[in-house]
């Protein structure tokens, strides 16, 4: 092992190999800024120039490019509310209002310090794991990675916020939701509308730019004002968040240990795990009362975690072949290009060449946490500009990432009409996280459930030490959460009445339609053979009863209950003269839709720009044509060198275009 | 009257008669988009990453080959895509699979595209080995008359996808086989073997020699058959690339003392064929011009010739010959002809013994 360590480090320690793992670093970087893109996206685009390359320098081109993104994906996490990638959905919850209070200095520096943290504890355990994580790994077998499964969604607990009821019945629609498409048992097409785009469900990114981006983007529109209420602050904290690592390098060691060991789990999915670290963190700390209100450790749990999670989900990928994730999956193909075999032989003889990708992710780590520093202050002054500025930017971004999930017309009906249902989920109190682990989860559930009862003969799986070892864990996580709920309940929000109010009206047409979609799973659910209806039956059935518990809690008129919430009750708007409803914005939306249709993505986007920013912002003429034309260029760059597509309207169906209004 | 319209006619044909088969394709400055339908990670997805920079060297002009992923709906979206959008100007191609071919032989109703339609620029074969774990008792194909009646679990994607074929080779031998459906990918599968939650397994070429091939010296796995080539008869034969283990027909006949024949064995023929024979292809999409189409073969030709190219492709591509011009129509014609009585036979049995609803 000595040995082959210090060949290893013979092999990187050269100019050229920094200079390639440098590049894959930069564009990493760009990719994780860009919401939506990860590093599938990344990957997928120097694949081409792999090929003929010298082996070493491809892999540190290729490390450096996946070990970054969870890094550099915080920007826009913690700036603008709007996951930059699928790893850090959860610093959204803390980051974010950081970010508000003005202290997004604070949460970027702690951020990139656990990132780079994690990144290196990852490497630091991989170095070891490395040698015995065959056997490890062989031994979570179908029962254990559903109990893992179970684990995450008892996460739940602790994210529902005030009221439990609220929390399980957003998560049982991300279960639902996450079982649309093909059942994993049978095959059958279940809840898909015989629409085709829902045969394969909805993808991950543009459920998650849905539920947390849409909403964020409507609410800060509404203020009226920029995303740092008190901007003078951004300046500071830069220290602040160094220090604030430092106080908690136990929770970040942990958290780390967390995102290595469930990354190295195939068939978990790397996107779980900073929701596992913030219910970590939640439930092993005492005074929680500013979680989800810009607290610090929020930030740094799910980000020492998700760097750590690209080093655990190596391990399956170079000693089995078998991706940990969708990035893993495209780097399995990059080393195939290289000519590097995985497999046992990668802690065999070919050890080396695994302590070249291990130490290419430290490296990477360091130089892409530093890079990050230094851009920090530049990129955190966006938050200071009036939001009417930067919101058609957003909707640019996020309408366009989206669309890049399955290329698909879908994709953007699909943010929409989930996005407008996440804006009354936000309006009504149902909190947004669960929904997201639920679905999530649903497949890892449904799918290793099944598989477990088919390759064990029933339920004898149920009595493996490693099932009953988490199945205590999940009990434990389970009373935690109760203890914490039980504890919000007397304090929080409602003393103080936030979200009060007499009408129930809204909100009880809000919860009637929640029991629709679970009446709706229940009858889809009926067409299908028994293992294709059992998981979303039952999921339906037990959410009918916690929603119809909220239901009856509204109808009943206990405006005093933790079930009734409406934050129309006292929206405060920075212009107080011209207040403008959610669904004004929604409209706004919707119109950008139709006229896509029409005359495709980037004559609509070009249209929405210079209408938004001439109704919304009242710019002046020269400002309209410079901030539209500054972003057509962009839209227009980006896509030329990731060769995207734009969606195309009936007018590109119709008439031949030239690139990029094609 | 008619004369006028004749006169239009010929006004009208004259100059496209006159271009198009005068001027030489050449793509200089071009991209020319491969169209994969799977998402990129995958077999195919390896397959278009290691051919699509030769293949741009190769052509005219050289032009930059970039490869775009359309996965979804087991193939059938990006090939209906292709099918609807391409236009017949050389700059889009298409890559399919054994995933693709299936549905199409099946009658999927998802499927919107006819191969007849299409040209073919290139095929690459491949094979697959059966291996179970050593509990089973079996030591080595000599042993197959020990598989009979031993209950066998097999971790399996879909009914309808590749595993298609072990399941109907399971099901003529009689092993009673429990396919547990919902895998993610073949690999998936695999980890469910090492694991020892099934006890059979099939892998395609490359990924046994890279994979499995270590478990085989470790005693972990017994490698029974290879599902055979169709040779031009329509023959199985042995898979070159495993000379030394039996193709199934033969572990049939070890098995059960005779030859396997009926309708079973031609729908087991028909889909080996078209789901390994030419298991992925390049193709130009409908109405494109003839020196488009050469230009294509040419550099198609001169990759597969190339010096160094077997030994290179042989990790990627496994040990099989890259079939091109003559020989690729050929292969293409075998994989996607199932007479119309296997077809409704296999959909038969799909329907009846794993519920698949056509």
């Amino acid at each position: 092992m000595i040995e082959a360590a210090t060949t290893a480090f013979g092999l990187i320690a050269t100019p050229e190999h920094f200079m390639f793992l440098c590049i894959g670093v930069a564009l990493g970087l760009a990719i994780g800024v860009f919401p939506g893109l990860g590093g599938i996206a990344g990957m997928s685009i120097l694949l081409p120039f792999l090929y003929g390359m010298d082996p070493i320098s491809a892999l540190g081109m290729l490390i450096g490019l996946v070990a970054v993104i969870p890094t550099s994906d915080t920007f826009t996490s913690v700036l603008m509310g709007i996951p930059g990638s699928s790893a850090s959905q959860a610093t959204v919850l803390d980051g974010f209002p950081m970010a508000k209070k003005g202290e997004g200095a604070r949460a970027l520096s702690a951020a990139f310090t656990a990132s780079l943290y994690g990144g290196l504890i990852g490497a630091l355990v991989l170095t070891l794991f490395v040698l015995v994580a065959r056997p490890v790994i062989l031994a979570f077998a179908t029962p254990e990675l559903f109990m893992l499964a179970i684990l995450g969604l008892s996460m739940v607990g602790v994210l529902a916020g005030k009221s439990m009821a609220k929390g399980i019945g957003a998560c049982g629609l991300g279960l639902l939701l996450g079982a649309v498409g093909g059942a994993p048992a049978t095959g059958e097409f279940r809840m898909n509308f015989g629409i085709d785009y829902l045969i394969d469900g909805v993808p991950l990114v543009v459920v998650g730019l849905a539920i947390f981006a849409v909403p964020e983007i409507i609410d800060l529109l509404r203020t009226q004002t920029s995303i740092a209420d008190d901007s003078p602050r951004l300046g500071v904290g830069w220290r602040q968040g160094v220090k604030d690592v430092w106080r908690n390098r136990w929770l970040a060691t942990r958290c780390a240990g967390i995102g290595c060991l469930v990354g190295a789990l195939p068939g978990l999915g790397g996107s779980v795990v900073d929701w596992i670290a913030y219910g970590h963190v939640m439930q092993t700390t005492r005074d929680r009362e500013n979680f989800g209100k810009g607290d610090v450790r929020g930030v740094i749990a799910p980000e020492s975690a998700n760097n750590a999670k690209e080093g655990g989900g190596l391990i399956p990928t170079i000693l089995f072949g078998i991706p940990g994730s969708g990035s893993m999956a495209v780097f399995l193909g990059g080393l195939l290009l290289i000519g590097i075999d995985t497999g046992v032989s990668m802690v065999g003889e070919d050890l080396d060449k695994t302590y070249v990708i291990i130490w290419s992710l430290a490296i990477a780590n360091v130089v892409g946490a530093g890079a990050c520093l230094v851009l920090s202050r530049p990129i955190a002054a966006l938050t200071t500009i009036r939001y009417v500025y930067l919101a058609p930017f957003m909707i640019m971004v996020i309408t366009f990432a989206a669309f890049q999930a399955t290329r698909s017309w879908g994709d953007i009906a699909a943010l929409f009409l989930i996005g407008v249902f996440a804006v009354y989920m936000k309006r009504f109190g149902w909190p947004r996280p669960p929904l997201l682990i639920g679905f999530v989860l649903a497949d890892p559930v449904e799918t290793n459930l099944y598989q477990a009862v088919q390759f064990y003969e029933g339920f004898g799986w149920a009595l493996r030490p490693g099932v009953i070892i988490i199945g205590i864990a999940t009990i434990l996580s389970v009373w935690f959460g109760a203890r914490y709920a039980s504890k919000a309940h007397g304090t929080g929000d409602l003393t103080t009445g936030a979200g009060r109010t007499e009408k129930l009206r809204p909100q009880i047409i809000f919860a009637l339609v929640m029991i629709l979609v679970f009446v709706f799973g229940l009858y889809d659910s009926q067409q299908n053979n028994f293992l294709g209806k059992i998981f979303p039956m039952t999921t339906s059935l037990v959410m009918l009863a916690f929603v119809g518990y909220v239901l009856s809690q509204l109808v009943r008129g206990k405006t005093d209950d933790v079930a009734a919430y409406d934050a129309e009750a006292n929206f405060s708007y920075a212009d107080d003269a011209r207040p403008v409803s959610a669904e004004h914005y929604v409209a706004w939306l919707a119109g950008l839709l139709v006229v896509t249709y029409l005359v495709g993505f980037f004559i609509a986007m070009a249209l929405f720009f210079a209408a938004f920013l001439h109704v919304k912002a009242q710019a002046t003429p020269l400002r309209i044509v410079v901030l539209t034309g500054f972003a057509l260029a962009f839209l227009a760059g980006m896509g030329h060198i990731l060769t995207l597509t734009f969606p195309g309207g009936l007018l590109q169906d119709a008439v031949d275009l030239p690139y990029p209004f094609r | 009257m008619k004369r006028l319209f004749s006169l239009v006619l010929l006004a009208l044909a004259v100059p496209g008669l006159a271009s198009a088969p005068a001027r030489a394709a050449d793509f200089a400055g071009k991209n020319v988009e491969w169209i994969i339908p799977f998402g990129p990670g995958g077999g195919s997805a390896a397959w278009a990453q290691f051919l699509a920079p030769q293949l741009g060297q190769a052509l005219p002009g050289k032009p930059n080959v970039v490869i775009k992923y359309v996965p979804g709906g087991g193939s059938t979206k990006g090939a209906n895509l292709f099918a609807a959008r391409a236009k017949p100007d050389g700059l889009t191609i298409l890559g399919t699979s054994g995933s693709t071919q299936f549905p199409y032989l099946l009658g999927d109703k998802r499927v919107q595209f006819e191969y007849k339609d299409w040209h073919v620029i290139m095929g690459s074969p491949t094979g697959g080995v059966f291996y179970v774990t050593p509990k089973l008792g079996l030591k080595g194909p000599q042993d197959m008359k020990m598989l009979k009646g031993k209950a066998v679990k097999y971790a399996s994607q879909s009914p309808t996808a590749l595993d298609l074929v072990p399941l109907l080779a399971l099901e003529m031998m009689g092993v009673p086989t429990k396919a547990v459906f919902g895998m993610k990918s073949r690999g998936a599968g695999r980890l469910a073997f090492e694991r020892g939650e099934v006890n059979v397994d099939y892998q395609t070429s490359s990924a046994y020699i890279k994979n499995v091939v270590p478990l085989v010296k470790e005693g972990k796995a017994i490698p029974l058959w290879t599902w055979g080539l169709t040779n031009d008869k329509g023959e199985l034969v042995r898979d070159p690339t495993f000379p030394d283990l039996p193709h199934w027909a033969e572990a049939y006949e070890m098995m059960h003392g005779k030859k396997p024949r009926g309708l079973a064995f031609d729908a087991y023929k028909a889909f080996v064929a078209a789901g390994f024979g030419l298991q992925k292809m390049i193709f130009l999409p409908k109405g494109t011009s003839a020196d488009i189409i050469e230009a294509y073969r040419a550099a198609a030709e001169k990759v597969v010739s190339a010096p160094g190219f077997a030994a290179k492709a042989k990790k990627v591509l496994g040990d099989y010959k890259q079939v091109v011009r003559k020989e690729a129509d050929a292969g293409l014609k075998v994989a996607i002809t199932v007479s119309p009585k296997t077809k409704q036979w296999v959909r038969d049995w799909l329907t009846k013994r794993y519920q698949v609803k056509f």
